[in-house]
């Protein structure tokens, strides 16, 4: 009976062996796998075990975290001045899950970036509780503040601000807004608040400066002037362009109008745009034509997702029109429709000598130590106008804020240029307009501050809107914050 | 020449060394290991030594003292590992149960599902007092396990009346879709756990006689010998009897395990290879069968091909596999370390069916390869003892036990890490359950005794009479 008995043996060894096998394929092999799986609730129960990492403006913390009790996530999340910052910072709720910079940069914060995998081992083998990296962003404080003071008071709206010479993002606000501590923990009531925000009509979670294009009105008249100076169709700013008035748009009986009786009548360029003429801008777009007018453009950043690193949806100026349409589009009509950041873009090109320099909101990220993990270093994005267009053009804008429709924009001692537009929108115009507003300032030293507003105020009466009126006045306070704090 | 002054027979009562001192000092190692265990898990919870910590030691050492002296008194030549290797997998087990008891998680579910909990270790510190005093009446009663043969056939009406006890009304209690417990006072019993060895019993005593039998009068039929029914007949009825009962109990584990040992010791006794087909071909046609018309597997099977797919969870009710699975990779290599997993998770059978995925998750990787090479060597050391035992009703209980042993661990193991569809049963020794621990304590036992009996040496033969005529005379 001996040799069946061996051969029991050597069976049941087979069983261990397959159990040996078995576990080290679960446990080496798919280890990874299985510990990182959607479905594996230890990711979330570890990500919130320790204090996130804090997303910080001017060297301030905006956010911070919270100890709870009696629940598996030991800490939540929150914000100082919520709805202020959330256009910055997204938010990150136990329940919901992580936005924006909250999820562009969830490994640093967390602690479980691979950059951090040295002092994370040794923190192991000191017995130190791991901790999150922090991230630096490139916001003013101030700015950030009189861009939502300015907006809070007018219903919806956004505001982006960058500097021109590096392309760091200064404020990024939008209303109506939202307070992200509401729903950072994990709480039914909070699941609730969140579902309520959801489906808010108002969109109070819409990222409105990087996330909704707006028809961007007469403020695109200006990228219609760099297309003109650009494409040789004019080169002198000051001598009389051949417009007519009244001008018909070619293969149509329609007429382009203006905004009332303004002297649009082969007026120059600077003056076609201190009183925002309709005829001369659609005229210089129907001439150039749309594949040049589309070219500059997309030099300025049009039909293309931008990533600061936050995505910002693609502005768009339509490829496929003919010349009627094209000529709406050359005033920011038609199917043209931009995001504020896109046209703070436009402006910071402009003020920028023509070099637009790559928008970014993250200075740098930081180790728990404050250790520099990796920072951020400006580039060029492009070249959409030569310096002396840039500064025809700048010369222009400051003609606008000057002595025509932006003239509540001056900051004393400051030179401001500047472009109004009140775009139409809703089928026959038959919903309220928005006001826009882009403008920069510049010192002796250069640009600090270009800047792009737009208000969708639904409330004001309808002849009361204009980018001159609603506008201007956000954009040149959030233009005085910054150089306030650069003195 | 001087040889011839010595005995002429060659088996002295020199013998094999009794091992006892080696016994003990594994045994030693087997206590302070879970010592230091309950240690490591009180500090990495709460920061602090456990307040039960003293009184788990002394409990497991007092256990295990206790039966290193029996062993000692009336067991000398037994297996020196057997005993260690159980007192070991036992005081592990009692500081995972222990751990799993402090988790919050687990306290709120028996809150919301019983209105109370009560906490696990203390009640399978209790079990393993039984478990022990069983092991110490084995030791005290059984004398030679050949007595045993005795009662072949009243084993056989015992375990079928022991799998048949959850289906009396009244008596019986439904756990969760397996009507496999029965309710007395307090406490709730596995009988099946209890049938397997009594079962062994009757298919060794039945084997040992009807070897010759089924091994050789028989008809050679498509190159497998097919025994006459008359030989086959009574232990064929009891397994397919045994296999009924446990499909109506949805105990598909147990029936496995049946099934298991009644093919490996048909084969040991009757030596032919042609069994393992044959009970292959049997456990085939049986699974496909059962498969057919019981739900319960199909969803098993279905929850083992995909444990993730969400419309399987909601179809089994359970994400139990997903989460075992995920308890496993979680630990990775080395494990996050005792108490700082999160195995508790899995839910309901987290100190139960599924502990292991808790070693796989706090000790990870190599914690859980040597729990299962401490199943090996327990296997592995009664197959020893049935290649020692010198009666072939001592070789086919051993080997019955111990292969028994080996599909339970396979079968479970294999269950929690997805290697097999999950069928419920526990791990012996360390996971919580009363009839298990008390079960295996008994059968360590019965092994212990078949092993004692192998390695005793043979008793001095009788002075021989012609010794004094062999003598060489000096001149």
């Amino acid at each position: 009976m001996n040799k069946p008995l061996r051969r029991i043996a050597i069976f049941c060894g087979l069983l261990v062996l397959a159990l040996l096998v078995r576990d080290n394929w679960l446990q080496y092999v798919q280890a990874d796998k299985l510990a990182e799986h959607t479905m594996n609730r230890r990711v979330p129960i570890e990500r919130y075990a320790q204090p996130r990492g804090d997303i910080i403006v001017d060297g301030n913390p905006i956010t911070g975290s919270k100890k709870v009790d009696g629940d598996d996530f030991k800490y939540k999340r929150t914000y100082k001045n919520g709805p202020m910052w959330s256009p910055v910072t997204g938010f990150a709720s136990q329940r919901i899950g992580a936005t924006q910079i909250e999820s562009i940069e969830d490994r640093i914060l967390t602690g479980n970036d691979d950059r951090l995998f040295f002092r994370r081992s040794l923190d192991m083998l000191t017995g130190k509780k791991k901790e999150g990296g922090n991230v630096v962003t490139t916001l003013n404080a101030a700015a950030q503040k009189a861009a939502y003071n300015g907006l809070k008071g007018r219903g919806k709206g956004a505001v982006a601000a960058i500097d021109p010479e590096t392309g760091a993002i200064l404020a990024l606000a939008s209303t109506p807004s939202y307070d992200p501590s509401r729903f950072a923990g994990n709480t039914n009531k909070e699941a609730e608040t969140f579902q309520k925000l959801d489906k808010d009509r108002d969109k109070p979670m819409l990222n409105r400066a990087l996330r909704e294009t707006y028809p961007p009105g007469s403020t695109f008249k200006v990228v219609t002037a760099a297309a003109a100076l650009e494409h040789g169709l004019y080169s002198d700013i000051d001598s009389k362009t051949r417009s007519p008035l009244p001008w018909v748009m070619p293969d149509t009986r329609t007429e382009l109008k203006n905004e009332g009786p303004i002297p649009c009548k082969n007026a120059t360029l600077r003056e076609a745009l201190r009183v925002s003429c309709n005829t001369v801008f659609g005229k210089i777009g129907s001439d150039l034509g749309k594949d040049k007018m589309r070219e500059t453009a997309e030099e300025f950043g049009f039909n293309e997702e931008q990533f600061v690193p936050v995505r910002s949806n693609a502005s768009n100026f339509p490829k496929e029109m003919d010349k009627p349409q094209t000529a709406l589009s050359s005033i920011g009509q038609f199917e043209t429709a931009a995001t504020p950041l896109q046209m703070a873009m436009v402006t910071s090109a402009i003020a920028n000598d023509g070099t637009l320099m790559e928008p970014y909101m993250v200075r740098e990220l930081q180790a728990p130590n404050l250790d520099v993990v990796e920072k951020h270093s400006p580039k060029e994005m492009g070249n959409p106008l030569s310096k002396e267009n840039a500064q025809k053009l700048q010369d222009m804008m400051q003609t606008v804020v000057n002595e025509g429709t932006g003239t509540k924009a001056k900051i004393p001692g400051v030179t401001v240029g500047g472009k109004t537009g009140t775009a139409q929108h809703g089928l026959n115009n038959s919903k309220n307009p928005y006001a826009w507003f882009i403008s920069y300032a510049k010192t002796d030293s250069g640009s600090p501050v270009a800047v792009a507003v737009v208000v969708e105020d639904s409330n004001a009466a309808r002849d009361d809107i204009s980018g001159g009126g609603l506008a201007a006045p956000i954009a040149r306070d959030v233009m005085k914050a910054v150089l306030d704090s650069k003195k | 020449m001087s040889s011839s002054t010595t005995h002429t027979s060659t088996i002295g009562a020199i013998g094999a060394p009794s091992r006892r001192n080696t016994e003990l000092a594994l045994l030693v190692f087997a206590v302070v290991i879970p010592l230091f265990a309950y240690m490591n898990v009180g500090l990495a919870i709460s920061g602090e030594l456990p307040p039960g910590m003293l009184g788990y030691g002394l409990g497991l050492g007092l256990l295990a003292g206790v039966a290193h002296l029996v062993v000692r008194k009336f067991a000398p030549y037994a297996d020196p590992l057997l005993l260690p290797l159980g007192t070991l997998l036992n005081g592990l087990g009692l500081v995972v149960i222990w751990r799993l008891d402090q988790s919050e998680r687990l306290q709120q579910l028996a809150k919301a599902s019983f209105g109370a909990f009560s906490p696990s270790a203390p009640k399978q510190l209790l079990y393993s007092a039984v478990g022990i005093a069983l092991f110490v009446i084995v030791m005290l009663f059984l004398k030679d396990h050949r007595v045993l043969q005795r009662y072949t056939y009243i084993s056989m009406v015992a375990a079928i009346g022991l799998l048949l006890l959850p289906l009396v009304p009244g008596l019986g209690k439904n756990i969760y879709g397996a009507k496999i417990w029965i309710q007395v006072g307090a406490f709730s019993i596995q009988p099946a756990e209890f049938a397997k060895i009594v079962i062994a019993v009757f298919f060794a005593g039945y084997l040992m006689v009807k070897r010759d039998a089924l091994a050789l009068a028989s008809r050679r039929f498509m190159g497998l010998y097919l025994p006459r029914g008359r030989d086959l007949g009574p232990i064929l009825a009891v397994w397919a009897m045994s296999i009924l009962i446990l499909v109506f109990e949805t105990d598909l584990g147990t029936s496995l395990l049946f099934f298991g040992m009644f093919v490996v010791m048909l084969y040991v006794a009757t030596e032919r290879t042609s069994w393992i087909v044959f009970g292959l071909l049997m456990s085939a046609v049986g699974a496909v069968t059962v498969a057919s018309f019981e739900p319960h597997v199909k969803v098993r099977v279905d929850a083992w091909l995909d444990p993730f797919n969400p419309d399987v969870i909601s179809a089994t009710g359970t994400d139990q596999i997903a989460q075992s699975l995920m308890a496993f990779g979680s630990g990775g290599t080395l494990g996050s370390g005792l108490g700082q997993g999160h195995s508790d998770l899995i839910g309901f059978a987290a100190n139960s069916d599924f502990i292991l995925a808790t070693y796989g998750e706090e000790l990870g990787l190599a914690g859980v390869m040597a729990i299962l090479m401490l199943y090996g060597l327990i296997v592995e050391r009664g197959v020893r003892t049935a290649l020692a035992a010198r009666d072939p009703f001592g070789k086919l209980l051993a080997v019955g036990l111990s292969g028994a042993f080996a599909i339970q661990v396979f079968v479970v193991a294999g269950g929690v890490m997805g290697l097999i569809p999950l069928t419920g049963m526990t791990m012996p020794f360390i996971a919580y359950g009363g009839s298990s621990v008390i079960a295996n304590w008994a059968l360590i036992g019965v092994l212990l005794r078949i092993s004692d009996t192998a390695r005793r040496p043979a008793p001095s033969p009788a002075p021989n009479p012609d010794a004094e005529m062999t003598q060489v005379v000096r001149p």
